[in-house]
């Protein structure tokens, strides 16, 4: 452990019986990177159906971790449970039935570049759903209503801008009707007006749908905003996890400097 | 010295561990084939992208291709050899061993440069993994089709290229230099053998899985950025010419020394 959580509480997250119980649960996942350990005996648990916010300097493994939920990484320990199910040692034909569950925003969105925007949004539709075209099409522009953008349908990818693109991956991601969905840096890149009916977005997929939400930001407005639980990625590993309003107030430095973004403090800058 | 001889042997473990994955890419894919019918308009579509998308290359290739060796058959025979047998050292050699290869080298490259920048830019930037959250197999949706079009469509290739390079052999030999028509063709015929054009295309038929699946190898294998892309497609050209010689030679022994050995 690095010195400077030296003395802090670490927060045990280990769960008796991963198989018996809904959610997804991470145990003792460690991943690197070139000798770099970038997950170290990571553990972490999601209940069904809330926002789990997951904050953390650039570099320090979110993305990573986001990509081991659903296995588009393989860790080198440790297991992944999705609603009591080990996913680490699955077959492919089983993975993707889990993943037909899951939506993701790409952290660079991942739109595919040689289809329309609304062939991207109703791919998955179209693999998987039996709808026929019309009703795709009405579906993706659906989709793609509620994260704000029109007529942008029959468009290539390359002709939108960041922050479209952006939303058009959380259209994509939202399609399927998923009870997970995965957030990449959901408002980076956008203007605060948008940003914040994507938070609107994400609140009101959760108390319509149910959805459990996994979002990964920088952004705290946004993170206070949304969070039913804030946790911190340091060091490989979750230092601190708790409710927004624990949060504001906690005394731990380390999360007290990151959400005041000051440079002074027990994280140093360079 | 030591560590001349670790990197050899390193060398030599790495592709030991890369002929490994191709084999097991190509297992993958075959794996695949039962989706035939439901990826044919993909099928379809890669299909267009091999055999038009090649059209003017394969033209300008074959037409040369042909010319050269009218220019040259009669160059070499000249003195030696009566000029009845020009049309049969054409076709022959166009046949079994012009054709097949220099198709599969300039398409090989075509092909190969254009599946490795094509996945290695969707790999690195996650859109194979957005595929796979989708729950949509890549080697289904991406690899599968592309590797089908170009094996069933390299032969068709192959036998227009045949065919042109025949032809233009034929007008260089008869306007340009002392051949006659009735020369040149009874030459074509007399010696025609339905063995050659066959060993020809089923050459062809492991050329095309061959250039498939290096452009598929080293696309999906890409890692990095753009340089990483580059990267991919110049190894996937690279390998791909250099496997389609190796496995001419044994194609050849196999083909006249055991199949068609009379
Ligand atoms: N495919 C990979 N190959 C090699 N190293 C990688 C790979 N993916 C991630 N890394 C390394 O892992 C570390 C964590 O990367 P990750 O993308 O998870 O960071 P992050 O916390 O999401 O950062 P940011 O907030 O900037 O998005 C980085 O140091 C990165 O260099
Ligand atoms: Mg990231």
């Amino acid at each position: 452990m690095s010195d400077l959580l030296q003395g802090l509480p670490m927060p045990d997250f280990s769960v008796a019986d991963p198989s018996s119980r809904d959610g997804i649960v991470l145990q003792g996942v460690t991943k690197s990177f070139q000798g770099r350990k970038i997950l170290d005996n990571f553990d972490f648990t999601i209940e069904r159906g809330e926002t789990v916010v997951i904050i953390g300097r650039s570099g320090e493994g979110k993305s990573v971790m986001l990509k081991h939920i659903v296995r588009l990484l393989n860790p080198e320990a440790g297991n992944v449970w999705i609603d009591g199910e080990d996913i680490t040692h699955m077959n492919t034909k089983r993975l993707f039935e889990v993943r037909k569950r899951f939506g993701m925003l790409f952290q660079g969105a991942a739109l595919f570049d040689s289809m329309t925007i609304c062939e991207n949004v109703g791919l998955g539709l179209k693999e998987h759903s039996g709808l026929s075209a019309e009703e795709i099409r009405i579906r993706a522009c659906e989709c793609l209503a509620q994260v704000g953008l029109d007529k942008v349908e029959d468009k290539l990818p390359s002709q939108l801008s960041g922050g479209m693109k952006k939303r058009a991956g959380l259209a994509r991601a939202i399609a399927m009707r998923p009870d997970y969905i995965l957030y990449d840096e959901p408002t980076t890149g956008l203007d605060p007006i948008t940003s914040d009916a994507i938070n609107d977005l994400i609140l009101q997929l959760q108390a319509e749908l149910n959805v459990t939400s996994i979002v990964v930001t920088h952004d705290m407005a946004s993170a206070f905003k949304i969070a039913d639980r804030m946790a911190m990625l340091s060091g490989g590993r979750i230092i601190y996890a708790g409710s927004v309003d624990h949060v504001k107030k906690t005394g731990h430095p380390v999360v007290r400097q990151f959400i005041e973004g000051s440079a002074q403090g027990p994280l140093s800058v360079f | 010295m030591t560590s001349l001889i670790a990197s050899i042997g390193r060398g030599a473990l790495d592709n030991l561990a890369a002929a490994g994955r191709g084999t097991v890419l190509l297992l993958d894919i075959l794996r695949q084939l039962p989706h035939v019918w439901k990826m044919r308009s993909e099928i379809l579509e890669q299909m267009h992208i091999v055999a038009v998308g090649s059209l003017p290359l394969v033209l300008t290739t074959s037409v040369f291709v042909g010319a050269v060796t009218a220019v040259q058959a009669v160059y070499q025979m000249q003195a030696y050899v009566p000029m009845k047998f020009l049309g049969t050292i054409i076709s022959k050699s166009v046949f079994i061993e012009l054709g097949p290869v220099l198709v599969a080298l300039v398409v090989g490259g075509r092909l190969c440069a254009n599946y490795a920048a094509e996945l290695g830019t969707m790999k690195v930037t996650e859109q194979i993994d957005a595929l796979e959250m989708l729950a949509i197999d890549p080697m289904r949706y991406l690899a599968m089709p592309r590797f089908v079009a170009t094996f069933l469509m390299l032969p068709v290739i192959t036998v227009f290229a045949d065919g042109i390079a025949v032809i233009s052999g034929y007008f260089v030999s008869v306007a340009t230099m002392d051949v006659t028509v009735s020369t040149f063709v009874e030459g074509l015929r007399m010696y025609f053998d339905v063995a050659d054009v066959a060993s020809g295309l089923i050459k062809s038929f492991f050329f095309g899985a061959i250039i498939a699946l290096s452009g598929l190898f080293f696309g999906l294998g890409t890692k990095g950025g753009a340089e990483g892309v580059g990267n991919a497609t110049m190894m996937a050209v690279v390998g791909s010419c250099l496997s389609v010689l190796v496995a001419d030679y044994f194609l050849a022994m196999l083909l006249f020394q055991v199949v068609f050995n009379k």
